[in-house]
């Protein structure tokens, strides 16, 4: 499991790579807060790009949860883009689509939560 | 083995409305346009081949109860849920009034839907039947003792004919009863429950019935995984939505579809089996709830494929 990151004016794109289950959703856990450290209102809004996902199991949708319910309280933007056709599942039958923003790809997000993020990613 | 399952509903019994009777009447005969039902055996084909069985029949409205029947003329029960009344009438129907039972009941805890059938056992009010009573709880006998006390109920426990006995269990130690190798273990719920590994004949049935499972502990998860080991049967708590278990119904003390899946999936379980089901959820609902289920384990299926089913009153799985 890898996780990585591109800027694009006031949006972090986080790449999520790999298997997340219970042995390494700790893991996945502190490997994604410091990305979401700023994720609040005038701060960061961060994309989770979850296109090379493989799968993840309830331990690392709750870690997914964690980090949804923080960014809510502060006000913050997080959503997740480009799942594939298993992590959708997952996430369709978990009820997690019920509760977490998700978007066809990278760019339909970035349209969404932030035109000049958008716009920087197509010139950049 | 055989398990039968008289009460599966969680937390409240519940039962269908004329409502739901008419829509299922209403679907049925839509579905029937065209075919020529013209005897009752033809009807019973097509019902049974035809609809679906959130359609031609329901899960159900007791609340829990589980008997595992190992061939002895003894009984053996997981809880007094609603469930032990239908239970305690089969007996009787079989067996009439005059043949003395022993029953063993084992407690996976005190909440009312899990004891809340017991005042209407019929085998509490007939003289020379035994009931023996397991738990890991304090205050089994008070529990039961209050729900028949007044204002809750007329007949008080102490006017019970029935012999009753409690019998205090220890969690994680294995001891013989009835014939089965029992062991406890301890559970995430108010209050604590108690699931239960049954063995008998090499052949091994878990109950698990009102748990939470937080499965960012890998720790937890693996005294999960290690009870639910090779298990030929897991009768699991799937109240909820995973969603709902990390959100607005988190420490509510119940468990989802998705990780019953996957603790059976990794203790490599051979039959899952869904229970404790919401009572907001009409059939159509669980069984939706049971075709994600089944999808589930499809897609996350590794080298070791795992039986899905949902429990019903009524519903009898040979072990």
């Amino acid at each position: 499991m890898q996780v990585t990151a591109v800027r694009h004016a006031d949006v972090l794109v986080v790449a999520v790579t790999g298997r997340i289950d219970y042995m390494n959703a700790e893991d996945f856990k502190s490997a994604l807060q410091p990305y979401l450290a700023n994720c609040a209102a005038g701060g960061d809004r961060v994309v989770l790009d979850l296109s090379r996902l493989e799968y993840v199991s309830s331990a690392g949708l709750r870690v997914l949860m964690i980090a949804a319910k923080d960014a809510r309280v502060r006000k913050g933007t997080l959503v997740a883009v480009s799942l594939q056709p298993v992590v959708r599942e997952i996430f369709e039958i978990s009820r997690f689509t019920l509760v977490f923003d998700v978007f066809d790809s990278v760019q339909d997000a970035l349209r969404a939560i932030s035109p000049g993020a958008a716009a920087a990613s197509r010139s950049g | 083995m055989r398990v039968r399952f008289w009460g599966t509903r969680g937390s409240l019994p519940v039962s269908l409305t004329a409502e739901d009777i008419k829509n299922k009447i209403v679907e049925a005969l839509l579905a029937a346009a065209g075919w020529n039902l013209k005897t009752r055996a033809d009807a019973e084909a097509f019902v049974e081949r035809d609809l679906p069985f959130a359609i031609s029949h329901t899960y159900g409205g007791n609340s829990s109860c589980v008997e595992l029947d190992i061939g002895t003329e003894e009984y053996v029960l997981c809880d007094l849920g609603t469930g032990v009344r239908p239970f305690g009438l089969h007996v009787l129907a079989r067996k009439g009034p005059r043949t003395r039972c022993t029953f063993h009941v084992f407690l996976s805890h005190l909440h009312w839907d899990h004891i809340m059938g017991f005042p209407f056992f019929p085998h509490a009010y007939i003289p020379g039947n035994r009931i023996v009573i397991y738990g890991c709880h304090d205050g089994i006998e008070e529990a039961l003792r209050r729900q028949h006390a007044a204002p809750c109920f007329p007949v008080d426990f102490s006017g019970l004919p029935a012999k009753i006995e409690f019998v205090k269990l220890e969690p994680g130690k294995r001891s013989r009863h009835a014939g089965l190798d029992v062991t406890p273990k301890r559970q995430l719920h108010g209050g604590d429950s108690y699931g239960y590994r049954f063995e008998h004949g090499g052949k091994v049935v878990v109950y698990s019935t009102d748990s939470e499972h937080k499965t960012d502990d890998a720790g937890s998860t693996q005294d999960v995984v290690k009870f639910f080991r090779n298990a030929d049967l897991v009768i699991f708590d799937a109240m909820y939505s995973l969603a709902d278990t990390v959100s607005v119904k988190e420490d509510w003390g119940h468990s989802s579809n998705v990780v019953g899946v996957e603790l059976c999936q990794l203790a490599r379980a051979k039959h899952l089996c869904i229970y404790h089901h919401e009572p907001v959820y009409n059939d159509v609902q669980i069984a939706s709830v049971l075709q994600e289920t089944l999808r589930l384990e499809e897609i996350t299926r590794g080298d070791h494929p795992l039986r899905v089913s949902s429990a019903y009153d009524g519903l009898e799985i040979a072990v």
